[in-house]
């Protein structure tokens, strides 16, 4: 009785050591510590006004994702993963509920490669640390600006590009201030931007 | 004693039970046109470590290993090919726009440049799978060349 035991425990921990060691990536990919840390208590911050949430019944415009992005940027420039997170779930409803009947069928072909690519952007971003919202926020930006190529927007928006991230190729973003507030690097280096248009 | 004896009992139950559990496998016989090795005319070395370290989650077709067929292992694995293919699927390539493609390439480098892929859970399993750091500079430098030729 005493072998039968011994084996059938050894069974048993080796099932569950073998689960386990499979299970640890599940919960341990975002966990990559995130380089460019620190909280930029920047006072004051310019808080978009609350965007608005999209309808997850209806129809959603590209003015509730101008909102979101912005909002999106806003949290990446104060280095708070947890707002941008919440920001990237508002973007993905926005995105999924995206109305295109109103564009030329050129332009819905091109508008739906824009939201399928950055609906992914955006998952990921409401699942990642900060290091990696901030790669998928760069090309989400081109995303977006593309976008309003296409769909216009009723708001005033400035371009910025900082060419000091990613390796010296540089990371565009929108914002709706004239006042630059890095998303890439936060605090680190809150003014690097070049005002494009 | 008679606890241990329970709880052992017990635990086989379950883990017996488990394995009736039908799971899906994430198997397919042939390689479709769409594939991203066949769209680019990927170099055969680059061909071959992708396959060995990529594959496995990465395209519609899984090489089991024989303990892959006992639960719970199976449910995990199924988990990670799930969402492994969701993020990016090389079969599929032709089908990706081109932004989908200039995205997907970005994650790929960033991915390996990270150590992030392949998981180290596979990799410890599989030591194959691992990518020394010539090979991560191969595929990356290669992955570099398609993004600019998008």
């Amino acid at each position: 009785m005493k072998k039968v035991r011994k084996v059938l425990s050894l069974l048993v921990v080796t099932g569950v050591t073998l689960a386990f060691a499979s299970c640890k990536d599940g919960g341990n990919d975002d966990s990559m510590e995130s380089t460019s840390s620190g909280m930029g208590q920047e006072g004051g911050s310019n808080e978009v006004s609350t965007g608005v949430m999209a309808d997850s019944y209806g129809n959603t415009t590209a003015e509730s994702v101008v909102n979101n992005y912005l909002r999106l940027t806003s949290a990446l420039a104060a280095s708070d993963q947890n707002q941008a997170a919440e920001a990237g779930r508002y973007l993905v409803a926005d995105f999924k509920g995206f109305d295109k009947s109103s564009y030329s069928s050129a332009e819905q072909q091109e508008l739906t490669d824009i939201v399928e690519d950055a609906t992914e952007h955006a998952e990921h971003i409401s699942k990642s640390d900060l290091g990696h919202q901030r790669e998928h926020f760069d090309i989400l930006s081109k995303d977006v600006i593309d976008m309003i190529a296409i769909t216009g927007t009723e708001r005033n928006l400035y371009q910025y590009f900082c060419s000091m991230y990613n390796g010296d190729k540089g990371g565009q973003w929108l914002s709706d201030t004239k006042e630059v507030k890095n998303p890439y690097f936060g605090s680190q280096m809150m003014s690097c931007g070049e005002l494009q248009k | 004693m008679r606890v241990l004896r329970i709880v052992v009992l017990v635990c086989l139950i379950v883990i017996v039970g488990i394995q009736f559990v039908p799971t899906e496998h994430n198997l397919s016989e042939s390689v479709p046109e769409t594939d991203f090795m066949l769209v680019n005319e990927v170099p055969d070395a680059i061909q071959a470590k992708l396959k060995v370290s990529c594959y496995d989650c990465h395209s519609n077709n899984t090489s089991y290993p024989w303990y892959s067929r006992v639960q719970p292992v199976s449910w995990f694995l199924e988990g990670h090919i799930e969402e492994g293919k969701s993020d990016l699927n090389f079969n599929e390539w032709e089908d990706y726009s081109t932004r989908k493609r200039y995205s997907k390439l970005r994650s790929i480098i960033s991915q390996i440049e990270d150590d992030e892929m392949p998981l180290e859970s596979y990799s410890l399993i599989h030591s194959d799978a691992k990518l020394s750091g010539k090979e991560k500079a191969e595929i990356i430098s290669y992955m570099n060349q398609l993004k600019e030729r998008l």
